[in-house]
């Protein structure tokens, strides 16, 4: 099994240091509920509800953002340059080191 | 008064199904769903959206899904109270339960079934710390009754297509002034509503104001201006009447945590046995509940719907013996 190391950062601040497998079509939605950390991912994955809002900060090329995620954006609050949907981040190799914050509820 | 067997809270697929195996017990249902038409998620969030793992469908579209049980559940003939959330629930001297909505609507039962999905769709509020101080003091989430915007100035936020529709339709010589906030230059939504808008914006006839933000509410009693961070011209300040922010729906547990259910993580605590909670007569069913190994998937809601509707007869009826009738030696109607 291929893992990377991916950290994220809660709501209080509190850093999560987490082994993300890359060969299970995981994404970090997935990988923050498995961590049972606070994220609802109301619609399943689908882009369609915002809840796995994320910032992400650090410096990774991470895939453009689909329509699909623009628009769910949108709709979403504390939306900054940093935004993403966690749901549409997917593990892979070239995410080591990924850091990301959970965005408050809203 | 609405008077059934087993009132169902939440018209998403669990709670349709759950009208068609009561059915075959001779239960009757009635359902009650916030949202003003059944299917749950399946028909607010992701109508078009395939779902691959229901039996039998390799695939079939959320909004069929929900079309196929409403034909299924059909013979049975249930009760909808549509549009209207489910606030209270207490037992009578007779040990049924009423139910009563946010529109006072009465229901009676000896049986809930709370199939609520993931609670109540509930408009998104935007984060700003004294909104609520202006709720419906100026600030609307939801357009009940245009009628109530003419003569007025109305400030809409949002990209989809409600607020494109509503701009447009507020624009139309109800309200006496229209501004349209968008956080981004592009707008989703059906591309004729999006050229109608920005066709009104070129004719000044209403004020379109994209890469703008809503950042704060002021006013004595009643809204009367907001403050928007925009990304080219800084702060402003824009006088107003209403503000209607439009952006979307989002599910809240809602009242049924006030229910004295036991609750974990959001969902209802149940016994796999019969999906009962721990208040007799009530049971829960589908995204709702939990328990050691719960899995959210609609196929896991209907088994569930299924073995608590057994339990839920044994309660209307202690003295009765239930056989189980396979629906290939009678077909439908013979029940």
């Amino acid at each position: 099994m291929s893992m990377i190391k991916v950290t994220v950062i809660d709501r209080e601040g509190e850093a999560h240091e987490l082994d993300a497998p890359t060969d299970m079509g995981m994404n970090m939605m997935e990988l923050c509920k498995s961590a049972e950390l606070p994220v609802e991912g109301t619609c399943g994955g689908m882009a369609m509800c915002a809840s796995c809002h994320m910032y992400v900060k650090s410096h990774h090329d991470l895939p453009e953002k689909s329509g699909d995620e623009e628009d769910m954006l949108d709709e979403a609050f504390h939306v900054t340059g940093e935004s993403r949907l966690g749901c549409q981040i997917h593990l892979a190799e070239d995410l080591e080191g990924l850091v990301v914050q959970l965005a408050p509820v809203g | 008064m609405i008077q059934t067997d087993i009132l169902i809270i939440g018209a998403g697929p669990c709670g349709l199904f759950t009208v068609f195996e009561a059915g075959l017990l001779k239960l009757r249902c009635h359902l009650i769903d916030a949202l003003p038409q059944a299917g749950g998620q399946c028909s607010e969030i992701y109508p078009k959206k395939p779902i691959y793992d229901i039996p039998a469908y390799p695939s079939i579209l959320a909004g069929e899904l929900v079309d196929k049980l409403m034909e299924q559940a059909e013979p049975f003939k249930p009760g909808f109270t549509l549009g209207e959330r489910a606030e209270t629930i207490v037992k009578d001297e007779e040990d049924q339960f009423i139910v009563t909505t946010s529109r006072g609507t009465i229901h009676r039962a000896p049986v809930i079934a709370i199939a609520g999905g993931l609670g109540c769709f509930e408009p998104r509020k935007p984060p700003i710390d004294n909104l609520s101080n202006y709720e419906d003091r100026g600030v609307e989430y939801i357009i009940k009754d245009p009628e109530f915007y003419r003569g007025k100035r109305v400030v809409i936020s949002g990209g989809g297509d409600s607020a494109l529709d509503w701009t447009i339709f507020l624009a139309d010589g109800v309200a006496s002034e229209v501004t349209l906030i968008h956080r981004r230059e592009g707008f989703r939504g059906h591309l004729d509503s999006v050229q109608k808008v920005m066709d009104l914006a070129e004719q000044g006839r209403i004020r379109l104001l994209t890469n703008a933000e809503v950042m704060g509410v002021d006013g004595e009693g009643q809204l009367q201006r907001l403050t928007i961070d925009h990304q080219q011209q800084g702060e402003l300040v824009l006088e107003t009447d209403h503000w209607i922010p439009l952006f979307g729906l989002s599910p809240k547990l809602g009242p049924i945590a006030d229910w004295n259910l036991n609750i974990s993580k959001n969902a209802v605590e149940v016994d796999t046995f019969d999906y009962s909670t721990n208040v007799p007569g009530i049971y829960a069913i589908g995204d709702i509940n939990t328990y050691p190994g719960k899995l959210k998937l609609i196929l896991c809601g209907f088994h569930e719907a299924t073995l608590m509707v057994q339990s839920a007869f044994k309660r209307i009826y202690p003295d009765k013996n239930l056989v189980l009738k396979y629906t290939t030696v009678n077909g439908v109607s013979g029940f």
